[in-house]
């Protein structure tokens, strides 16, 4: 008999009539929300992309002075192996003023071997710096060619629109000549 | 929609239809009688070609998505199919390559307008909004064309340009890697541009609709910004406004095809025919000229905003500029209550007017800015100054100038009716 109940007492029936649709809309919003997620988690990356994760580097045939490029996820890594005058001028350095201070001893394993993911922080481009002829920006590290990032022999970012230090990937030195990164 | 009261139709066939879903009767209503403003001048002709220019997308789009992969091994390969193998394929991917650069300025010219006559302001503010919300809808759709042949310009527009929302504090980096289903732009990355490249052009049409509709209510705005008040100021849209807006297409499309035809190529970049290769950024990136305006004023925040003299930090350079450049598309939304000055036309408003064209120059100076390089200095002075001080220009535009001159500017008086200004400029 709800409905002659709501007749007899009209302010009571509105409110429970009220109560019923709000709380039917808030299941309904609630129940549309769950069911999106899988459709924007859809976009994440997929299992074998995770899969893809670890890569093993062999160092033998670096020289002193010299760089290269290889790929962890899609993405370049550089390896460098620094001189001694670029590892004293990293060192030196760890006192300038720095937009993103950081010690060179804490981004490296082994002060010869400097690991750095080879994207800018500021909007993602390679910068340049890893073959003999690039340039590597005023402070012996690497140029961002895209709006101007200057970056040191440690990584660290020293002028330009880029926020943060070249990042440093997770990697170990499986043996004294062969890293695992990832 | 129009339901009630129908006038036949002599052909049995039309009528047939007509008295199950009145459409006849709707177009007559719509497009044939629809009364129009009798002073229109060329302006007036850009939102029908930006309409032509929308289908020829769609239409060019569809055919060569039969022929296009989008993998990321494949996509660079296919289109050069497309381009040398493909029966009249070189054409139709000219055809939507240098579509989108003539759609833009349409649009571009179409906004101008609405600017200009004031077409934005009451009773059209929803119509406005439709069309703001239609650019940005193109410039996704156009951005996320430009990845699909796989570039190395493509390419690594797409990388900067997602990375703007890795700017975005704490939830960025997880963003991102949304946007790209993976670590970098890479193939799922392609996949889903393609996806949306070809959905949203149908959102868009759809937008359309919905901004034409507003129009049929308010009806149309024009040159004078006073409403008309009855028969004497209008003539019906057909045959005046088809036949006017048939020419200046025609004028336009001839453009179109001898950029087409003659210099396909003006609006690209070498970098555009090179395959992407995620491990080497071009020298030298730019995105397509309609951007850079925008790109300019996203370069253009260079410094940190914080409390001066502290290393406090609210918004660091990255996301500042990342903010001014969606600031710089999102404030238009915004203009008809920037601007509630009752005169709608520049014409009438001097001061307007000037703030106005100067802003159209600096939008320019933004987009010569936006294509060098970031470091450049011309005549000795360093281009990131100009870009600061235009960008400082195009939102002062609208959050200072616009609004002081709504509450002073006193304008020039306006004619009494549309047909009196007609005839009286036909006697002069
Ligand atoms: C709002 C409308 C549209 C705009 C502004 C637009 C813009 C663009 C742009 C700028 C490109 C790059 C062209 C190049 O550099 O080669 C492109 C490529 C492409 N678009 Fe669209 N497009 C639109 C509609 C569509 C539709 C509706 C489809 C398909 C159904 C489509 C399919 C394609 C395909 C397959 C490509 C790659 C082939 C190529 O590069 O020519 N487009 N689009
Ligand atoms: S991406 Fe390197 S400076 Fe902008």
């Amino acid at each position: 008999m709800t409905s002659t109940a709501a007749n007899q007492n009209k302010d009571d029936g509105e409110t429970r009539r009220e109560f019923l649709f709000l709380s039917a809309g808030a299941m309904g919003a609630i129940g549309a929300g769950i069911l999106a997620w899988p459709f924007v988690d859809s976009l994440n990356p997929a299992a074998d992309t995770l899969a893809m994760a670890t890569t093993e580097v062999d160092l033998t045939p670096i020289q002193v002075g010299q760089a290269i490029t290889v790929v962890w996820r899609g993405k370049p890594v550089f390896i460098r192996r620094r001189t001694s005058e670029e590892i004293a001028k990293a060192e030196k350095d760890d006192n300038a003023d720095l937009r993103d201070p950081q010690k060179d001893s804490a981004r490296v394993k082994n002060p010869e071997w400097l690991v750095l993911v080879g994207v800018c922080t500021h909007l993602g481009c390679v910068p340049l710096g890893q073959k003999g002829n690039d340039p590597k920006g005023e402070y012996g590290g690497w140029f961002c060619p895209c709006h101007g990032s200057h970056y040191d022999s440690s990584g660290r970012i020293r002028r330009g629109p880029a926020p943060k230090n070249l990042a440093v990937p997770p990697y170990e030195f499986v043996s004294d000549t062969l890293i695992k990164i990832g | 929609m129009a339901s009630g009261k129908r006038e036949p139709f002599d052909n049995a066939f039309v009528e047939w239809v007509d008295s199950r879903l009145p459409i006849f009767t709707l177009m007559v209503k719509e497009y044939r009688a629809f009364p129009t403003p009798k002073n229109f001048n060329y302006f007036w002709n850009f939102g029908a070609i930006a309409m032509v220019m929308l289908v020829l997308m769609i239409v060019t789009g569809i055919v060569l998505a039969m022929h296009y992969t989008p993998h990321a091994t494949m996509a660079f390969n296919s289109v050069e199919r497309i381009m040398r193998d493909v029966n009249w394929g070189w054409m139709l991917r000219y055809m939507h390559m240098n579509g989108a650069s003539f759609f833009f300025i349409a649009v571009y010219i179409h906004i101008f307008r609405g600017m200009y006559y004031g077409s934005y302001k009451k009773p059209r503010e929803l119509l406005w909004i439709f069309g703001v919300l239609i650019f940005l809808l193109m410039m996704a759709t156009a951005f996320m064309g430009y990845t699909l042949p796989w570039s190395q310009m493509g390419g690594w527009a797409a990388t900067v340009i997602t990375n703007l929302f890795s700017a975005i504090p704490l939830v960025g980096e997880k963003l991102v890697a949304l946007l790209w289903g993976g670590f970098s732009v890479d193939n799922p990355t392609l996949n889903r541009f393609f996806s949306l490249h070809y959905l949203l052009p149908f959102v868009i049409l759809g937008v359309v609709v919905l901004h034409v509709w507003a129009l049929h209510v308010t009806g149309s705005n024009n040159p004078l910004g006073i409403e008309p008040n009855g028969p004497q100021d209008t003539v019906p849209f057909h045959p005046y406004y088809t036949a006017k807006d048939t020419f200046g297409l025609s004028v336009f499309l001839i453009l179109y095809v001898v950029v087409t035809f003659w210099f396909p190529n003006v609006f690209a970049h070498p970098d555009h025919f090179v395959q992407y290769d995620s491990m080497v950024t071009p020298p030298h990136i730019v995105p397509e000229w309609y951007f850079l305006p925008y790109y300019a004023i996203l370069r253009s925040i260079t410094f940190d905003i914080g409390i001066p003299f502290t290393d406090i930090v609210f918004i660091n350079a990255k996301f500042g500029g990342v903010i001014a450049m969606f600031g710089a598309v999102i404030v238009l939304f915004f203009l008809p209550w920037f601007d509630s000055h009752p005169v709608r036309s520049a014409r009438f408003r001097p001061w307007y007017k000037i703030a106005l064209l100067a802003l159209a120059l600096d939008f320019i100076l933004l987009g010569y800015v936006g294509m060098e390089t970031a470091d450049a200095v011309k005549f000795g002075i360093p281009l990131v100054y100009v870009g600061q001080i235009c960008t400082l220009y195009y939102f002062a535009f609208f959050v200072a100038i616009v609004p002081w001159l709504s509450k002073n500017e006193k304008a020039l008086p306006l004619p009494k009716s549309i047909n009196d200004a007609v005839l009286a400029a036909k006697g002069a």
